[in-house]
């Protein structure tokens, strides 16, 4: 996805009376599922299987409009964080030639490689789950 | 009648006119009323091999279906609510009959009669604030030190200061997102913060930071909306939609809800 904003947008010409930003399916679903009067009818949709559902659509709804431009890894096309993980992943890279290289001369203990090899993914990972909450 | 069901889309008070004549709701069903014990309930009939509980449980999980229904479903609380205070239920509700329906306004009567008095002139507006992180950490250190110590930990102390300064924006548009949030409140009657969503439901990379819903009376619809420009700015982008049902204050402060719901 190149350019910031507005791609999910749906127009919903019919439904919003005033000339603000028409509901989009987004805000439509958020609201149908989520919130208004919950009352038991005498068919039971699940409870339970309804938030599940929410929590799911927050994930697939973009992939059904924009699964071409984005594909499901957001976060793979977020200019800021992949721009940075690329960064890391060649600094990385790099210092640990570096290191290779400076092992070689000066005998340091063979743990330090270890050392610098794990944070890298996980990190990087685990602190874009903790973003999406 | 056992293949077909009733539908519940709104509750209104009994003063309100009939729906549009042509109104349609789900699966293209015309929308009719049913007056009982001074409410409205707006209804249309549903086939029960597509709303009944084994077709619903698949058709959920059916994003064109369930797209197609939910816009109907608003369509029809939209329709109604242009005209009169409604509240608004939540997507299929289904019952066996009208005798169902007319036995849940008698039992859930004045729980019905408080929520649509406290949306009565007053519509909800939903307020939704990003703020475009692109402002690139700062690289500090880490250069300096990597002659002191080995490029291994020169590098470890780079990326927490990277993490740091992430953590850093993150928590700024946090404060921005409830400031925000405050002044909103301060011209609505009543306020409910919503998860800010993912962008790939908002459809925007920049971080939501706040996901909000405003019950604002009818006569400062205009001050609220003016409220809200003046509030974007700084990075901060506030994105106003509305005026809806007051979909988000229309719950009822029901006691206890276990699995069963309410006792039939």
């Amino acid at each position: 996805m190149t350019e910031p904003g507005g791609v999910v947008r749906r127009p919903t010409s019919s439904l919003s009376s005033s000339g603000h930003e028409p509901a989009n399916l987004g805000d439509i679903l958020e609201r149908v599922l989520d919130r208004g009067i919950i009352i038991a009818g005498d068919i039971r949709v699940n409870l339970l299987d309804i938030e599940l559902l929410t929590i799911k659509l927050r994930l697939i709804i973009a992939s059904v409009d924009t699964a071409r431009e984005m594909g499901i890894d957001w976060w793979e096309h977020d200019p800021w964080l992949s721009g940075k993980d690329r960064e890391l992943v060649e600094e990385n890279r790099r210092l640990r030639d570096r290191l290779a290289a400076m092992e070689e001369g000066t005998a340091l203990p063979r743990e330090r490689t270890a050392e610098v090899e794990p944070p890298r993914r996980r990190t990087v990972k685990a602190e874009v789950e903790e973003q999406d909450e | 009648m056992n293949n077909a069901g009733t539908y519940l889309y709104a509750v209104t008070r009994a003063e309100a006119s009939a729906p549009a004549e042509d109104l349609k709701g789900v699966a293209g069903e015309a929308v009719r009323a049913i007056t009982h014990a001074g409410l409205v309930a707006y209804v249309s009939t549903v086939p029960l091999d597509r709303f009944g509980e084994e077709p619903l449980r698949r058709s959920m999980e059916d994003l064109d279906w369930l797209s197609e229904t939910a816009r109907a479903h608003h369509h029809v609380v939209e329709e109604v609510a242009r005209t009169t205070p409604t509240a608004p239920v939540r997507l299929v509700t289904v019952y066996s009959g009208e005798d169902q329906i007319r036995e849940l306004l008698d039992r859930r009567h004045d729980d019905f009669t408080a929520t649509l008095a406290r949306i009565t002139d007053r519509q909800e507006w939903g307020v939704k604030a990003y703020v475009d992180p692109t402002a690139p950490p700062s690289a500090e250190e880490g250069e300096k030190d990597e002659a002191a110590t080995s490029p291994g930990l020169a590098y470890l102390k780079k990326r927490q200061a990277s993490l740091r300064s992430r953590e850093e924006i993150w928590r700024q548009a946090a404060v921005r997102g409830e400031q925000i949030h405050e002044v909103l409140k301060s011209m609505a009657v009543a306020s409910q913060r919503h998860r800010p969503q993912d962008p790939q439901l908002s459809g925007r990379e920049e971080w939501m930071i706040l996901n909000g819903a405003y019950l604002v009376d009818l006569d400062r619809g205009a001050e609220f909306a003016r409220l809200v420009d003046g509030l974007r700015g700084e990075g901060i982008d506030v994105q106003l939609t509305g005026p809806w049902a007051p979909y988000s204050f229309a719950a009822f402060a029901e006691p206890s809800r276990g699995e069963t719901g309410d006792d039939a």
